[in-house]
């Protein structure tokens, strides 16, 4: 396989696999290597590719584990200087503003998440991807699936409904 | 009427029950400017979603096309140079053991490598000669026995 069919493969999901890792790792830094990685570990069984049935399916479930066995490791363990804590000061002024501070605000509901709700909500309703399709990257029951989806939501729906009618966190 | 559709959607959204076209619906909806406002708490979460899926992974991957090393061209190298030493090996045969077949040669080399031996060596022996020099010096020490015996004669007087 050329280097260039290889691109053909993988260039439709790499963002994806980037995203999702950026879910997990939450530092942009982090998830760019463990995109990377997946990416080289793909190119390197380049032999097996045609053997896959979904590569697309596999690659989120390698970057799945890859993300797990980041956060397990020694080296996640120091304290990371991630903004997830951060809180903007300012009272906004403007409704533009108001909304892209609610908008952020929903990034750090969902980074509250478990992982596995985590990882749902990103590849349901970020990445479209259908419930099967889930239930085989993550190596989950479709039920399960669909019960971890609706709490995520409903953590999201009700945490954003606190922030709102409290005015201020 | 919308509006009812709407609702209906997102219960069964928060149930996790919609398909991937009504979640679709509720995205367009929610991308509005104007939402109904006791539906405004969801307006930011879509946009969370839609925001998010503009992210872009920008960094390069190094493909390499690392050329695996097949060892199983060692082997073979290796039975060839073992080969190619038999070969020559056997054919080079005559080896020259450096002997002599004239005695009065023989002779001569030999008196001319044992002339080598002892000049080196009494070239050497030469450079140790001065080491003489040291056995004289103790040997004029020897005269400090003769304070010992006067001081003995001293202490017996007393």
């Amino acid at each position: 396989m050329t280097q260039k069919e290889f691109l053909n493969i993988v260039m439709p999901f790499k963002d994806k696999v980037f995203r999702l890792a950026k879910r997990l790792l939450i530092s942009t830094e982090e998830a760019e290597d463990a995109t990377q990685e997946v990416l080289l570990k793909l190119w390197n069984n380049k032999v097996k590719i045609a053997e896959y049935k979904n590569v697309e399916a596999f690659s989120m479930t390698m970057t799945k584990n890859y993300c797990f066995d980041k956060l397990k490791s020694k080296q996640a363990q120091n304290l990371k200087l991630v903004h997830s804590n951060y809180e903007e000061k300012n009272t906004p002024l403007q409704k533009q503003v108001e909304l892209n501070d609610s908008v952020n605000w929903v990034g750090k509901i969902i980074a509250d998440l478990p992982e596995q709700q985590k990882m749902i909500i990103q590849l349901r309703d970020i990445e479209d991807y259908d419930l099967d399709e889930i239930a085989k990257m993550l190596d989950m029951n479709n039920t399960a699936v669909r019960v971890a989806l609706s709490r995520a939501r409903k953590t999201i729906r009700e945490k954003l409904t606190n922030t709102h009618s409290y005015g201020v966190k | 009427m919308v509006l009812n559709n709407i609702e209906k959607l997102l219960e069964k959204y928060e149930n996790g029950e919609t398909s991937l076209k009504e979640e679709q619906q509720l995205k367009n909806y929610f991308s509005q400017e104007t939402v109904a406002p006791h539906l405004e708490v969801y307006k930011p979460m879509f946009a969370y979603f839609l925001v998010n899926k503009q992210e872009q992974f920008t960094k390069d991957v190094p493909l390499k096309t690392t050329r695996k090393f097949n060892y199983k061209w060692i082997s073979v190298a290796a039975v060839a140079v073992l080969m190619l030493g038999f070969y020559f090996g056997s054919t080079l045969g005559q080896d020259d053991l450096g002997t002599y077949d004239d005695p009065e040669l023989a002779f001569n080399e030999f008196s001319k490598s044992m002339e080598m031996i002892s000049s080196k060596f009494n070239k050497g022996a030469a450079t140790v000669s001065y080491l003489n020099e040291v056995g004289k010096g103790t040997s004029t020490l020897g005269y400090l026995n003769e304070v010992e015996n006067t001081t003995r004669i001293i202490f017996k007087t007393y």
